[in-house]
């Protein structure tokens, strides 16, 4: 795919491929994504007992979790030097009114494409961004209350502890709803590989926005 | 980048309201939520799912948080299996008759049964779980302890967890090298087939895999120990924690 994109000259068809991420949005996502699947793998050997059973070492796999866990915001705090980044993440952050239609036609189950207007980015896209930011950094707060014991009252440790299990349950599956609606788009995932897509894809999953 | 296409267009971004950082916010507002209302929602949680996991034939509730059960925590990765035919359980150390058990030998002596809460240090507890064995108390007079002996540290075959507890602690009724476990044989997994069984205490007490008992003057702190945990593990009163004692 990445050949065949690099090879093809622009004068051949110069719209057909319209450009969606630059350099800094596509290692941002690749290291984030790589640091957090340590983050699950190890947290599923620590927690889930087959896992456990199987791999054993608990002290280096908390060191490990600890330390991807730690890191896991920094590819997008360096993002943030970029501008092509915070352009990417203004889009993330600004609802619009299509975006209400979006998530109404979502909720309703209605795949019509009138019903699923977007921008850029479409509004449950939005959503994950903001919240999978949200979820990382209360994991980050309550993971760090787990490590440094000594600095937290007793109370806030089990507290920590339980925000930290639960949340991290419900991080997975909406992870998994995640990469396997990536799954099933393979042009979407060509836009984070390559940098860019298909000006058809574009119009049809993404009307509005104006690349 | 094809020069031709223009940058990607600012007034998409600029219209429509900055919802998206009120997700965010909103989303580490309930986590913070979370923290401070978490005792109340633990208790809840604990009752639900301990009703649920009573009538849960595929086990799928011992996988979620505070969901009941036991969990498997090893600290190398790999433990030799041990049986019938090559386990040995050695007391040596500050003794007058230095002694190596089988495990017929243990079967052989008086058994202690005990029904009792286990409580990890990391939050999970199992209630009324049975244990079953020889009186830890029973193997170190047997052995004969000297006079100026003060503590009791245990080693596992393993290779690498250590425990240790004083000799005081040592001779309390309540603590057993056990070999059963919910009235089965200790399995692999649950340190069979002999652990020691430390019931007033955080479970990292109560050391899997156990192969030898060393009488000593002082006690050295065992392999959490080491890693921050306290000695003197009372469920309760100890590792900052507020459990309801165990035994």
């Amino acid at each position: 795919m990445t050949l065949r994109a690099e090879a093809q000259p622009p004068q051949t068809e110069p719209s057909a491929r319209v450009r969606r991420f630059g350099r800094t949005e596509r290692w941002v996502h690749r290291t984030t994504a790589a640091l957090m699947g340590i983050c699950v793998f190890t947290a599923a050997c620590l927690y889930i007992p087959q896992f456990a059973e199987l791999v054993g070492r608990r002290e280096l796999v908390v060191r490990v979790h600890e330390l991807s866990g730690v890191v896991l915001p920094v590819p997008v705090l360096i993002g943030l030097f970029f501008r092509g980044f915070r352009v990417n993440l203004g889009f993330l952050n600004r609802f619009g009114p299509h975006d209400r239609v979006w998530l109404r036609g979502a909720l309703m189950r209605d795949k019509r494409r009138s019903a699923r207007p977007a921008g850029k980015f479409n509004a449950g896209q939005k959503v994950y961004a903001n919240w999978i930011a949200g979820a990382t950094l209360v994991m980050l707060g309550t993971g760090l209350m787990m490590w440094f014991t000594h600095l937290t009252p007793i109370m806030w440790r089990t507290s920590a502890t339980f925000v930290h299990d639960w949340l991290a349950l419900t991080i997975g599956i909406v992870l998994g709803g995640h990469i396997g609606m990536a799954l099933g788009d393979p042009e979407a995932r060509a836009g984070l590989r390559t940098g860019s897509v298909s000006r058809e894809w574009a119009k049809r999953e993404h009307p509005l926005w104006k690349p | 980048m094809n020069p031709e296409q223009p940058e990607p267009e600012v007034a998409e971004k600029a219209e429509g309201r900055p919802l998206g950082r009120r997700v965010l916010l909103g989303t580490l507002g309930l986590g913070a939520l979370g923290v401070v209302t978490a005792p109340v929602l633990q208790k809840g949680m604990e009752g639900v799912l301990g009703a649920l996991s009573g009538k849960d034939p595929t086990g799928l509730t011992g996988l979620l948080p505070n969901g009941g059960g036991f969990r498997y925590y090893s600290v190398t990765a790999s433990v030799p299996h041990k049986n019938a035919a090559n386990y040995r359980l050695t007391i040596d150390g500050l003794v007058d008759k230095p002694t190596s058990y089988t495990l017929a030998d243990l079967r052989a002596l008086p058994q202690t049964r005990l029904v009792k809460d286990v409580q990890c240090v990391t939050g999970w507890r199992v209630p009324g779980t049975p244990f079953e064995g020889v009186r830890l108390s029973r193997l170190l007079d047997a052995a004969g302890v000297r006079a100026k002996a003060g503590a009791v540290r245990f080693t596992c075959f393993d290779g690498a967890y250590t425990e240790s507890l004083t000799l005081d602690q040592a001779r309390r009724s309540d603590i057993l090298v056990a070999l059963r476990m919910q009235d089965k044989p200790l399995g692999h997994d649950h340190g069979g087939p002999v652990r020691l069984y430390v019931a007033p205490m955080y479970f990292y007490k109560s050391a899997k895999w156990l192969s030898g008992i060393t009488v000593t003057e002082h006690v050295k702190p065992g392999y959490w120990e080491d890693r921050g945990y306290d000695v003197d593990a009372w469920v309760g009163k100890s590792n900052g924690r507020d459990d309801d004692p165990t035994s």
